[in-house]
């Protein structure tokens, strides 16, 4: 499948596409974040809580800090989050999954049970536990979130793996006399990229949720503008300054449900199984 | 024989999606199926054979798949043109229909009994009580036993066979007019087969009932058939009484197809090259388990392979036959270790490779290789077929340009174009893919080809061509062949010696024409016996 026939077949789910522009829109104010607001979005710029006007378009929070130089820069803390933890979590999940299901048995039941473990913990209580505990930063939070993250990859690529073992060219390539690592990472992991890209485009989306629940509760980085943090910060003022909260809001939702489109077209597009003939 | 029509389609068009290769599955057929006869319809994959019965019933996989043109004359009616209301009444009641795979077209989540009821239900005014009669009296006509016990089983209580008699029971209850069964003995083992057969054709008889078969068999042609009809590429081709088509078909693809059917009489024996044994299997056994879990209770098992010996000479071809569960693919796997055994040994010359780590293993692995039975799922779809074929001799420390060049004279070795290696493995038709599948075998230069079913997913026309391709690779490269199979009649073509398994073991062992003359074992016998039309001998054409 070439990039032309790709997009050809992406394209004919129009929430796809409406989810991708506006993810690109989030990744161009993340790109202008500096180039508009140069200097820290922390800066108290005005006076407290000014409604939304020419001069601060979405407004000021309790401490006269501009909105909207906060959503800016938050896209960036949003999606180097979204990212970076779903990239250390499919990695993670890939790597067991695929042990798992490859060799079955007692590495598989051994790592299963490991996958089980982390499952019966709440994903986000987890989270709050582990940040807690590693005092709170860009790294703890990106730690935190994929190892609450990772057991859902690691089942699904289990699954494939499982599924693609027992298929003849996997036979035959044993037979052939390839090593495992040959045949793991040649002949069975691109045979199983579909499914691993969808579920990291919609782990993304996880994350980005989750990053913003932390900074909601305060355990966000306390150096680093977020989305999460700016919610958590308007929430007391919600009855007297609506703006505070509702836009950093309002651009968590419509991330989230762009990236959940685009994670949804992919899987359309990549599936096999669900085209059209 | 001469009945009037029962069912006449007329010029039927069936149009395919745009952008396929052609642009109708039917392209004006026109056929009879007469009362009280089973007309066969015979064609390869493709043929439009399949779509053509479900065109019948109304079941075309619409939207792009439709009829366009034509008429389905059943009685006074055009089946094309009645209402979908009317179509219902029709279905089940009147025209009745019996698939491939029994087990998915049976509801796993109702019992027979209930299924059963259901239809009878549907179409007549009984009451229960006399509906549960009537059950109980086609369950005995269709010989299921215990019918009382049957009407309470789940599908997935009884066998296939069982199943498939099932279908028929239901198909055979609101004493239809037309039955349309589309390959319904396909999916089973051929002694299974036999038997329901036979039990068509009896049923048949006492009810008087046309019967449209589809099936790309023509042993079974020959076991049932009144008259044949023969499509290619949607088009009618041929058709004729049974006796015509069989015995002197006069179109050349009518011809080409009855010349592919491998006969049931041996070859005469090859002259015995060596006595020298270069694969040796003792007292190999392997059971394989599911269950017996911490919380799953009792581990239950199943003996695949018991204590199985075997000799394999230079150059030899031995079959290996028998029916689905016999073993005979867990053989093959154990031998190129793609399993382990339990116990037991394979000498591979004198080295006893069940024993040896992988690591040991992998300078012995490519003595030993292995053709597979899926044309389609044997590829890696990722990769380019040059590479494919390349990638084993690069393993085991080739250069890359050299297996490259090496995969180029593969090629040309198994009947393709070295062009081929620069596409993909969709690109190519079933037969084409088994052949690079063979090349890729032969890539390693093995002294031992295990080919488990090679030719089982292939139309009867490409399977004679693997098979022929086969059998010049074996003489040119001197090759000993393990030649797995449940086709006697493929066995006979290409096997100097047969060893027929029955649950995981050799029952019987000998030279093909001997044991194909004179079966010892009574399971030797009743599988030889079960061969569909192994009384007819298709013809020679001199041309």
């Amino acid at each position: 499948m070439n990039v032309y026939e790709f997009w050809h077949r992406y394209r004919r789910n129009r929430s796809a596409v409406i989810g991708l522009a506006i993810l690109v829109c989030v990744l161009l104010m993340a790109i202008v974040a500096q180039i508009i607001f140069p200097g820290s979005p922390f800066a108290l710029v005005g006076k407290p809580m000014t409604p939304p006007s020419l001069q601060f378009l979405l407004g000021t929070d309790t401490l006269g800090r501009d909105v909207l130089a906060g959503i800016l820069h938050g896209s960036r803390t949003s999606l180097v989050i979204g990212l970076i933890a779903t990239l250390v979590s499919v990695s993670v999940g890939t790597v067991v999954g695929g042990l798992a299901g490859y060799y079955g048995g007692r590495i598989d039941d051994a790592l299963m049970r490991l996958t089980e473990f982390f499952q019966t913990i709440p994903n986000f209580l987890f989270a709050i536990v582990l940040v807690a505990i590693m005092t709170p930063s860009i790294e703890s939070i990106v730690i935190a979130i994929a190892v609450v993250t990772w057991p859902a990859v690691a089942r699904l690529v289990r699954g494939e793996f499982m599924a693609l073992r027992n298929r003849e060219f996997i036979q035959a390539c044993t037979c052939i006399g390839m090593s495992d690592l040959r045949i793991l990472v040649l002949h069975i992991l691109p045979n199983c990229l579909a499914p691993i890209i969808v579920i990291g485009s919609l782990m993304v989306a996880t994350a980005i949720l989750v990053e913003s629940g932390l900074s909601f509760l305060g355990l966000g980085d306390p150096n680093v503008m977020s989305w999460g943090y700016l919610v958590g910060a308007g929430r007391t003022v919600l009855r007297t300054a609506w703006w505070v909260c509702t836009f950093p809001g309002i651009a968590i939702l419509l991330t989230v449900l762009g990236i959940n489109l685009v994670g949804e077209g992919l899987n359309d597009a990549l599936n096999p199984r669900l085209r059209e003939p | 024989m001469s009945g009037e029509a029962l069912l006449s389609i007329r010029d039927l068009h069936v149009c395919l999606p745009a952008h396929g290769d052609r642009g109708f599955a039917v392209e004006g057929l026109t056929v009879e199926v007469r009362r009280d006869e089973i007309l066969c319809l015979v064609g390869e994959s493709g043929s439009g054979k399949t779509l053509t019965g479900r065109a019948v019933m109304g079941l075309l996989p619409g939207p792009h798949v439709r009829a366009v043109a034509g008429e389905v004359q059943f009685g006074d009616e055009d089946l094309l043109q009645v209402s979908q209301q009317r179509l219902r009444e029709i279905r089940g009641n009147e025209i009745s229909m019996v698939f491939q795979e029994p087990m998915t077209a049976l509801n796993p989540l109702m019992t027979i009994g209930a299924q059963i009821d259901e239809l009878v239900e549907v179409h007549t005014e009984l009451s229960a009580a006399l509906r549960a009669k009537r059950a109980i009296e086609i369950l005995n006509d269709v010989h299921l036993p215990d019918a009382e016990r049957m009407l309470g089983a789940y599908p997935h209580e009884l066998s296939g066979g069982q199943r498939q008699r099932a279908m028929i029971a239901m198909a055979l209850i609101l004493e239809p007019k037309l039955i349309i069964a589309d390959e319904p003995t396909t999916a089973l083992d051929v002694t299974t087969q036999a038997q329901i057969l036979w039990l068509i054709k009896e049923l048949q008889g006492t009810h008087h009932t046309g019967v449209l078969y589809i099936t790309h068999d023509f042993g079974v042609v020959a076991e049932i058939a009144h008259r044949v009809a023969v499509m290619q590429m949607g088009k009618l081709v041929e058709v004729g009484t049974a006796e015509q088509i069989l015995n002197a078909p006069t179109h050349p693809y009518t011809r080409a197809l009855v010349a592919a059917v491998p006969s049931l009489a041996p070859r005469a024996r090859r002259p015995i090259q060596s006595t020298q044994c270069v694969l040796e299997i003792r007292d190999l056994n392997k059971t394989f388990g599911s269950g017996g879990g911490l919380f799953s209770g009792k581990a239950r098992t199943v003996h695949a392979v018991n204590n199985l010996s075997l000799r394999l000479c230079r150059g030899e071809t031995l079959g290996v036959v028998g029916e689905s569960g016999s073993g005979k693919s867990t053989v093959a796997r154990l031998i190129s270790r793609i399993i382990n055994a339990d116990s037991g040994s394979i000498m591979l010359g004198d080295v006893d490779i069940s024993t040896l780590s992988r690591r040991e293993l992998r300078p012995h692995r490519k003595r030993i290789q292995m053709v597979f039975q899926d044309p389609y799922g044997s590829l890696n779809p990722r990769y380019k077929v040059g590479r494919l074929i390349a990638e084993g001799m690069i393993v085991h420390g080739a250069t890359s340009a050299a297996a490259y060049a090496r995969a180029d004279e593969l090629l040309e070795l198994v009947g393709l174009d070295a062009s081929v290696a620069r596409r993909f493995p969709h690109e190519f038709s079933g037969g084409q893919r088994q052949r690079i599948g063979v090349a890729r075998a032969l890539a390693l230069d093995p002294d031992i080809l295990v080919a488990d079913e090679p030719v089982s997913a292939l139309d009867v026309s490409v399977q004679a061509q693997v098979l022929d391709l086969l059998a010049t690779i074996r003489e040119r490269l001197n090759l000993s062949m393990l030649f797995i199979t449940h086709d006697l009649r493929v066995a006979a073509q290409i096997c100097d010696n047969i060893a027929v398994m029955h649950r995981g073991e050799v029952v019987e062992f000998g030279e093909t024409a001997t044991l194909f003359a004179n079966p010892v074992h009574a399971y030797t016998q009743s599988l030889l016996a079960a061969v569909p039309g192994r009384d007819w001998v298709a013809p020679v054409f001199s041309d």
